[in-house]
């Protein structure tokens, strides 16, 4: 096969699979879990454990 | 070394250097911007002159200064958002002092004038073998930290430093391939065009994966966390991170237009970097919006004022970059200030605003303190360091499209309407401005060593237990569960 039906297989192919990521993201099924990870740093408080009174 | 808690050891060395570093490479630029007004700054001294310390400048700011705030701050937020200690024991502390030795043979080897003439890739073969071993290493460390996470989903912003740890060990690898000549001289083991078109590959997508993907998972845990808000929309940062990753390789030749690299590769450079504005605003919009419904905290709050303001420059130089990217506009636009200009706005306005103020939020978790020791100081480190961006960029604008338009001036006989020294000449006010902003951004970063000593000096230094995973959450659920 010739290098360039190649080269033009792999970009469709990279096109098509960025599409299937857009389509992943904005399904339903996602929203629930992206609702709980973007939660995932605030979760935890990282404030020291000590709390000292500020001058 | 005890499981039970975070490394905060390697984070406070890291972030401790981030301000020293920040200083030692903007007191460096401010001179070779100091010598571009006034020549006879270098002295006549051989290591002094603009052609070394330029480089010096760079390595320092970019890989010194940036490179050290993203080891903390990834450090940091790794641990953070896995719930474990870093992987792999004392091979964190070796790429804290592997990187330092880095820095330290580049500090000393570029003003010798020892340098491969690559840009943004000078260092010598045996520095460039070290910077490999230690870049495995922090590879290791960070991606062993995700393996042995305790909870079950891994956060965007470890995506986003992922992706800048496994790229820029590619970039490094590949482009830095050279024979050695001796132990100070090595020849690249590409040739001619393909030599720039590798050189570019690898530098552009520094930009991308270093100054871009590496600070933006800084932006996706600081900013939230700042704000005391979620990420405005997790969608877009799972879209726009792979949209980045997809395009940013391709971005490389539009620092070749009009030179020897054939048109087609020329066009394919700009029309992905056309695209590549995009992705970008995704992340500025998705980490400005991350805001709504807060706006008033940024009236009060000076490191919400860094954070969002880094994002305004981010999204206003990741439009100017695809600008400038279109063949046309780069024909008057290239070889001139308008670059420098373009540059800094992305390196002091995006890079250097968000760690900073990343770093205000960082450093008094580490030394067992709610706050910096002073809260005004932050407050005037913004505004000084702000208003010096503005100066300098605006004045490189101008310089840069002054120069562009003196340089392709013609007569009506066909010659040349201006020399090139007229066009120095006339860039003069403008050096002039440029080096005061600079030195405003440079003594931004000494009013901030100051508040970092007092803040340690009050405070102590700490560690802090890892907490246990909250029973019942989805995302706490154990990783091999």
């Amino acid at each position: 096969m010739d290098l360039n039906t190649i080269r033009s297989a792999i970009t469709v192919v990279a096109m098509i699979t960025f599409l299937g990521i857009v389509a992943w993201a904005w399904s339903s099924r996602r929203h629930a879990d992206f609702e709980a990870a973007s939660r995932l740093p605030l979760e935890e408080d990282d404030a020291p454990t000590v709390r000292e009174k500020q001058q | 070394m005890n499981e039970s808690q975070y490394n905060y050891k390697v984070v406070r060395q890291f972030a401790v250097m981030t301000v020293i570093w920040g200083i030692v490479g903007m007191l460096v630029g401010v001179l070779i911007a100091a010598q571009l007004a006034f020549p006879a700054l270098n002295f006549d001294i051989p290591w002094l002159t603009y052609g070394r310390l330029r480089p010096l400048h760079t390595n320092a700011v970019i890989f010194a200064f940036g490179g050290s705030a993203l080891f903390a701050t990834s450090y940091y937020a790794v641990q953070r958002t896995c719930h474990a200690r870093l992987f792999g024991g004392p091979l964190a502390a070796f790429t804290f002092w592997g990187w330092q030795v880095i820095i330290l043979l580049a500090a000393i080897t570029l003003p010798l004038g020892i340098t491969t003439g690559k840009e943004y890739a000078e260092l010598e073969w045996p520095i460039d073998i070290l910077i490999a071993v230690v870049w495995v290493a922090y590879a290791v460390v960070f991606f062993g930290t995700v393996a042995t996470r305790k909870v079950k989903h891994i956060y965007v912003a470890n995506w986003f430093f992922g992706a800048f740890i496994l790229t820029v060990a590619v970039l490094h690898i590949v482009n830095s391939a050279e024979m050695p000549a001796g132990l100070f001289k090595s020849y690249s083991a590409y040739a001619g065009v393909q030599d720039a078109m590798v050189q570019w590959w690898y530098g552009h997508n520094a930009v991308g994966f270093f100054l871009t993907a590496g600070f933006l998972g800084m932006m996706y845990y600081f900013v939230p966390k700042q704000a005391g808000r979620p990420v405005y929309s997790y969608r877009l940062s799972s879209v726009h991170f792979w949209a980045l990753i997809f395009t940013y390789m391709w971005a490389g030749p539009h620092h070749l237009h009009y030179t020897a690299l054939p048109d087609w590769a020329q066009s394919i450079g700009m029309i992905f970097s056309l695209i590549l504005l995009a992705p970008s605003w995704g992340g500025m919009i998705n980490g400005i919006m991350t805001l709504s419904g807060a706006w008033h905290k940024l009236r009060t709050d000076p490191i919400l004022k860094f954070l969002i303001v880094s994002l305004s420059f981010y999204g206003m130089s990741t439009f100017e970059g695809p600008m400038m990217s279109i063949k046309t506009v780069n024909a008057l636009s290239h070889y001139t200030d308008w670059t420098v200009g373009h540059v800094h706005s992305g390196a002091l306005g995006w890079v250097a605003m968000i760690s900073v103020g990343s770093l205000y939020y960082l450093i008094p978790r580490l030394f067992n303190r709610t706050e910096m020791y002073s809260v005004k100081a932050i407050t005037l480190h913004f505004w000084v360091t702000t208003i010096g961006i503005v100066l300098y960029i605006a004045s490189m604008w101008i310089a840069g499209v002054m120069q562009g338009l003196m340089w392709r001036a013609v007569n009506e006989d066909g010659t040349l309407t201006y020399t090139f020294v007229e066009s120095v000449k006339a860039t003069f006010p403008y050096y002039v401005i440029r080096l005061t902003g600079g030195a405003l951004v440079f003594s931004g970063m000494l009013i901030m060593l100051w508040n970092v000593i007092k803040t340690i000096t009050v405070g102590k230094a700490v560690e802090a237990t890892i907490p246990p995973v909250a029973a019942g959450s989805e995302l706490g659920a154990p990783a091999h569960a």
